[in-house]
């Protein structure tokens, strides 16, 4: 194995780092209330934050750093999947705006393997740009796991389709511009076989939403309602009825684009400063044995989502599908996100408990954060039991019952 | 990047594995556990005509100067195995130790030798009261004519009653630190076998006032603990390297199983509670061979590898035990029978996982090299 990277990447990585340094505060990391792995996402307690996000979100652009693997032709700069792996390892670990992201880690890729030169006309200028966005409409009261039971039925109308049907656990639907949603559209076929994906308008008449309030009291999540909604057939993205299968090859997509694995090691370093300068019950903290083992190994499962996020990018710059790999990833990561929390809480002891920043919360109270925020990282995109079970079934040929 | 093997290495992977399926089947390895002759010579000589031996020694010394990365993909397929044979210490440890010293005579003698197959050496370092380490070395090497006087007594000495020669580490007066190679013929050492859960061979070797030739130290003061840095992370890498064999093994036989065993009339592999244990070992093996990739490639290139060595062996040394564990349990019964292969990996990881430091030795040096 050779894990060095190659002189282009790393005069890439090198750009890129600097650039941050440069263009982000030098307490920025302190800035975004991110945990490791983080679905959620209500990253600012400051409004001028959001003012410095956009103005650096807008520098990306400005340097096509936002779409970098995409192909010239469309924006991008036709980088590897290695260097797109470096920009999303380091804007996370940097905790940058826009690292990663529904519109060019899910969105963008899809369109630019399964849309038509028509649709990737019309959508791909306005995504590279960030202009639009995107909410992920896949979960519904009934189809949660099991994605292929959704309800939400598109009546195909000729020249446009009718939606009926209601999304749930819609992360950020309301700040969003457009859905990348999955419905029913044959309703005799074999579950898996009658869906579809579209892109719809938020704005279309006949769809309202409800806010619904999350475990950390934000608003992240939403219901959102289809009654009688319209949508132009050309918003049918790859082929009708086969959705399903275009949805898994997405979700490959969302598992290693939504990583944020430089979260991890952000995270992990601010833990051991803190440990190396303090004290507990008149001791060091540092010199607690059980303090150093735990440590130790989450320092190790670090270098290993590490890893693990490193293959994804280097199997698809060898043209594979890596769909077992991303699940395993996944799992790792978000189980890793979970242990990092409640190791965290252990360390700190009843300073952890501290919901807000305070002379005596320590690491900005993120610690009683990420204990509930992470609870959602083995849940969404998938459960843990999901990512096993594509590995078993699929990673190992264990038989599907 | 480039996180697979290359062309080389994958012809020396296929090799390894015919040649050792075929030479060195589970029938072997159980008919080893009571060889009077300490390990299978036939097997060792078929190993050497492979060019085993030779792999990492230096070209110079009629070695074929391959690299550690090189040597990990034989030792991957050794774990696989569980080669009931003296390779590890006598190549990844004792040919190792030569060739890093600056002993240019005793390299001269003794590196064409080990390349030949010639050769079986086997490592001496722990002490009663001791665990893996260098810090308490109580055996010593007074200095006398033409060399020195070791007294002292090792423990847990691999095959040590097929050894050529044992790879030392004494305390000198100065407090020093000498590393040597003792022939196994000189007067003055015995050896009493100390029968492990893994069978291999090993053994309580006492020295009394054994008698060594300056020409056999390989290195001294500062420059041997140098050496033995290096040693330890060459070492502990390999180890890393031969459990993830093991475990990739027993995932194998274990996803096999899951697939033929039938019961309440179906594949035990289609029930979730079975298909979860095999997706743990998959997650947990693939874990352990990417990290160890890392940790050899950064031995290998001579990098900074400290950390990474010390969080390979503590991890893999833990989940090798994990994976091994779940295998017996998927196979039920039959992996409580001595019959059955599986409680071979499981003894061998075992061992593995504790030789060269364990799991809390390592994690422990992570801690230091995260600062702490």
């Amino acid at each position: 194995m050779d894990f060095s990277f190659s002189e282009k990447e790393q005069s890439f990585y090198d750009e890129l780092n600097d650039f941050l340094h440069k263009e982000l505060p030098a307490d920025w990391y302190s800035k975004p209330v991110i945990w490791p792995h983080e679905y959620a996402g209500s990253p600012y307690r400051d409004p001028k934050d959001d003012e410095t996000r956009q103005a650096f979100v807008k520098k990306l652009a400005d340097k096509g750093w936002l779409t970098i693997s995409w192909p010239e032709e469309y924006g991008g700069r036709g980088y590897t999947n290695i260097e797109q792996a470096i920009y999303d390892e380091r804007m996370s670990y940097h905790l940058a705006p826009a690292s990663g992201g529904i519109s060019f880690g899910i969105v963008g890729p899809m369109l630019l393997r399964i849309g038509t030169p028509e649709q990737q006309a019309s959508w791909i200028p306005r995504i590279a740009s960030g202009e639009i966005s995107f909410w992920l409409g896949y979960s519904e009261p009934n189809a949660g796991s099991d994605l292929g039971s959704v309800g939400t039925f598109a009546r195909d109308e000729g020249d446009h389709f009718v939606l009926n049907g209601q999304k749930c656990w819609s992360s950020g639907a309301h700040r969003a511009d457009y859905s990348w949603m999955i419905v029913r559209t044959d309703t005799n076929a074999r579950k898996h076989q009658g869906c579809s994906l579209f892109i719809v308008d938020n704005k279309t008449p006949g769809i309202t939403m409800r806010p619904v309030i999350n475990i950390l009291g934000d608003h992240s999540f939403n219901e959102v309602f289809m009654e009688d909604a319209h949508v132009p057939k050309e918003n049918l993205i790859g082929e009708k009825n086969k959705g399903f299968y275009h949805l898994m090859q997405a979700l490959d997509f969302e598992r290693i684009s939504l990583v944020g694995v430089g979260t991890f090691r952000r995270f992990l370093e601010e833990l051991v400063e803190y440990v190396k300068t303090s004290q507990r019950n008149g001791r060091p903290l540092k010199d607690v044995a059980s303090v150093r083992n735990k440590l130790a190994d989450l320092a190790t499962r670090v270098e290993i989502a590490y890893m693990l996020f490193w293959r994804t990018g280097e199997m698809l710059d060898r043209g594979e599908e890596p769909n077992v790999e991303s699940s395993a990833l996944k799992v790792m990561a978000t189980e890793l996100a979970r242990d990092m929390a409640e190791t965290a809480m252990e360390i700190l002891g009843p300073y952890g408990q501290l919901t807000e920043p305070s002379e005596r919360t320590p690491l900005r109270a993120l610690v009683a954060r990420g204990f509930l925020e992470s609870i959602s990282a083995t849940i969404g995109a998938g459960t843990s039991e999901i990512q096993r079970n594509v590995i078993a079934q699929r990673g190992l040929g264990l038989p599907r019952v | 990047m480039n996180l697979g093997l290359n062309t080389e290495q994958t012809i020396l992977q296929d090799s390894a594995r015919k040649f050792l399926q075929s030479q060195c089947p589970s029938s072997l390895v159980r008919s080893a556990r009571s060889d009077e002759a300490a390990f299978p010579r036939d097997l060792w000589q078929g190993m050497a005509d492979m060019g085993w031996m030779s792999l990492i020694i230096d070209e110079s010394y009629e070695g074929l100067g391959g690299s550690l990365s090189d040597l990990a993909v034989l030792l991957e397929a050794m774990g696989s195995a569980c080669l009931p044979a003296p390779y590890f210490n006598t190549v990844v440890v004792s040919a190792t130790a030569v060739q890093q010293s600056s002993a240019t005579g005793l390299k001269e003698s003794l590196l064409p030798k080990f390349a030949a197959g010639e050769l079986v050496s086997t490592l001496a370092l722990i002490e009663p009261g001791n665990s893996y380490g260098f810090d308490n070395i109580q055996t010593t090497a007074t200095a006398g004519i033409n060399g020195y006087v070791v007294n002292g007594t090792k423990l847990f000495v691999e095959y040590a009653q097929g050894a050529d020669y044992f790879l030392t580490v004494a305390r000198t007066e100065g407090d020093g630190l000498l590393v040597m190679m003792i022939e196994a013929s000189s007067s003055g050492i015995t050896s009493t076998p100390m029968p492990t859960l893994d069978y291999s061979k090993q053994c309580e070797v006492r020295f009394s006032e054994v008698q060594v030739a300056s020409d056999n130290v390989i290195a001294n003061g500062e420059d041997a603990k140098v050496l033995l840095l290096r040693l330890e992370q060459v070492s502990a890498v390999g180890k890393c390297s031969e459990m993830v064999g093991a475990i990739q093994s027993v995932l194998d036989m274990t996803v096999q199983y899951a697939k033929d065993r039938s019961q309440f009339g179906q594949a035990i592999g289609g029930f979730q509670a079975i298909q979860h244990h095999c997706a743990n070992m998959a997650v947990d093996v693939d874990s352990a061979r990417y990290l160890t990739g890392l940790a050899t490639w950064k031995v290998s290139e001579g990098l900074r590898a400290g950390k990474e060595v010390a969080m390979a062996k503590s991890f893999v040394s833990r989940v090798a035990i994990r994976v091994a564990k779940l295998g017996h349990q998927i196979h039920g019964a039959i992996s409580f029978c001595d019959e059955f292969d599986m409680h071979l990996f499981l003894r061998k990881v075992q061992a593995s996982s504790m030789a060269f430091g364990d799991c809390e030795f390592h994690q422990e040096k992570v801690a230091v090299e995260l600062g702490l």
